[in-house]
């Protein structure tokens, strides 16, 4: 699957981690732990979550922040990564250092400093393109 | 990022692989938060355990001859010594685990100290003192309490700077960055370290990101309590960095704790917002089996204090009881009685524990038991080990008396 650059909205953005990503975004309205999902089916079993039940599998995750204890944030995302169930790659309004040296780490694509309008635009399922290099973002909408 | 010299030659190698490696995540850390350079570290704190990323990531960095510059101390694992000694065995089968990560925990110059507070036992920084520690129930302390300038460290980036001796500077290393930006006014009574629990986690998953500075607090709270806050402002969220008004040292008013700015956002805590924080969190149903105290690691006070309740009474058969605590502390418990009484009453001191660690899950999961901490509750629903939050003291009294949820 690639986008349309011609035909799609596209976004400054500030590469953290890099990497070239195209996928399906999925917004969580709350932060997430990401030893709070099930690492054989990438679905968030934290039952407080917004995202409760949903897998994260493949996706571009689109986060406010990272949360939780600087011991499990890496084993989550270690452990997906080991079982291929993690997220393509994030997108993080407000990164924290337990998840930028994690994503670091374990080789997650991670971009912050998303020109404001891409969070107003963006929805669930959107086809989100990412170029690490160039550091832009193009959304094409579902 | 501008590197000096020495910091150049970390990066190329000169220094062995894995002081490379090391630095190399701190650059990219560095880069990630806009950091101008790097600056000397004086302490640091380091949260590995023995999960997979921690033994490979450990491994990696010994192998390629990385040894701390800052020798840090370190986080709990298990005592698998005293769980074999009162006849639970190794279900998880890591003993061999456990003791390589041992051989290489001293490999990389770490203090096997197996705590989760050092920040008010083995490892406390001065004001104003450039430090890398991760740990939840540590990094906001050593910021908002000691008023010395960490980040919120994951157990691989405080390693990283333990071994090259420094860290990127940016966050809350920077004073612009430790002001408050949201305006906390706590409209209920505070009165033990059980309430710092569910007000740090009601806090931070109200809040979200930023700085908040709390008014309407008790003046005069006790070590332990901030150190139950601080944990779980991290939990229920990634709170960093807090001010107390009258209380934490950057704080002397409102005034200063914001840097001389409006905060940006203003939220109001109430009695609900605890209640709700308990209900949320307080999970399984049936008998209690279980009763664990400690998360974060209990002081000698609250050792003293479990004691005194249990003294001359038996603890339930069926009730299995735990005080998690520092080795150091549970020496020190040895040496005053407290660990015979707790003994004599049927329970257990175990040092160099974590609650939320693999040796418990064969034992707990599917089964409830009942703990203080919030942290505890949140993080072990995730292995099916449940637990209903209560006040220290009536723990104790589920521990005498049994119960059920």
């Amino acid at each position: 699957m690639t986008v349309d650059k011609e035909n799609a909205l596209t976004y400054g953005c500030h590469t953290i981690s890099s990497g070239s990503i195209d996928g399906q975004a999925l917004i969580s309205p709350e932060p997430v732990c990401f030893y709070m999902i099930d690492i054989d089916s990438g679905k968030i079993n934290e039952k407080s979550h917004a995202l409760y039940g949903q897998s994260i599998t493949d996706k571009i995750l689109v986060l406010p922040s990272g949360k939780g204890s600087s011991v499990v944030q890496d084993e989550g995302l270690f452990g997906l990564k080991q079982k291929h169930t993690g997220p393509m790659g994030i997108i993080v309004k407000s990164p924290d250092t337990v998840l930028v040296a994690g994503a670091i780490v374990m080789g997650y694509p991670l971009f912050d400093r998303v020109n404001k309008g891409f969070y107003d635009a963006v929805e669930n399922d959107d086809h989100v393109s990412i170029d690490g290099e160039e550091e832009r973002i193009y959304l094409l909408k579902k | 990022m501008v590197l000096n010299d020495e910091e150049q030659r970390m990066l190329g190698g000169e220094f062995g692989d894995g002081t490379a490696e090391a630095m190399k995540l701190q650059v990219a850390i560095g880069e990630a938060f806009d950091a101008e350079r790097m600056v000397a570290i004086t302490r640091a704190h380091v949260s590995l355990a023995h999960y997979p990323s921690d033994v490979w990531y450990c491994g990696k960095l010994a192998a390629g001859g990385a040894r701390c510059r800052v020798k840090p101390t370190c986080n709990p694992l298990y005592d698998i010594d005293y769980l074999e000694s009162i006849g639970i065995r190794d279900s998880a089968n890591e003993a061999e685990l456990l003791r390589t990560l041992r051989q290489t925990f001293l490999k990389l110059g770490i203090i096997l100290t197996y705590s989760c507070t050092p920040e008010i036992q083995s490892n406390v920084p001065r004001f104003g003192e450039i430090v890398a520690f991760a740990e939840s129930s540590a990094t906001p302390y050593v910021n908002a309490v000691c008023g010395a300038r960490s980040n919120r460290e994951s157990a691989k980036s405080a390693l990283a700077a333990a071994i090259t001796g420094r860290a990127p500077l940016y966050g809350y290393l920077l004073d612009e960055n430790r002001h408050g930006d949201v305006l906390i006014q706590v409209e209920t009574p505070i009165e033990d370290d059980f309430d710092y629990h569910l007000l740090g986690y009601a806090a931070s998953k109200k809040m979200g990101s930023g700085v908040p500075v709390f008014t309407g607090m008790p003046r005069h709270p006790s070590p332990e309590e901030l150190v139950s806050f601080g944990a779980q402002l991290a939990t229920g969220g990634s709170v960093g960095m807090y001010h107390i008004v009258g209380v934490t040292p950057e704080a002397p008013d409102l005034a200063t704790a914001c840097g001389g700015r409006t905060p940006e956002r203003k939220l109001t805590l109430t009695n609900r917002d605890l209640r709700e924080t308990k209900t949320l969190l307080s999970q399984g149903k049936g008998d209690f089996e279980f009763v664990m105290l400690g998360c974060p690691h209990y002081s000698i006070g609250q050792v003293a204090e479990v004691a005194e309740l249990l003294d001359g009474k038996k603890i339930r058969p069926e009730i299995s009881f735990w005080v998690l605590t520092s080795p150091t502390t549970r020496d020190l418990a040895a040496r005053m009685g407290y660990l015979d009484i707790i003994q004599q009453a049927g329970g257990h001191i175990i040092g160099g524990t974590c609650a939320d660690i693999s040796c418990w899950y064969g034992l707990y999961s599917g089964k409830v038991g009942v703990t203080d901490s919030v942290k505890a509750a949140y993080y072990t629903p995730r292995m099916d080990m449940n637990f209903q939050l209560k006040r220290r003291s009536e723990c104790i009294e589920i521990a005498l008396k049994g119960g059920q949820a």
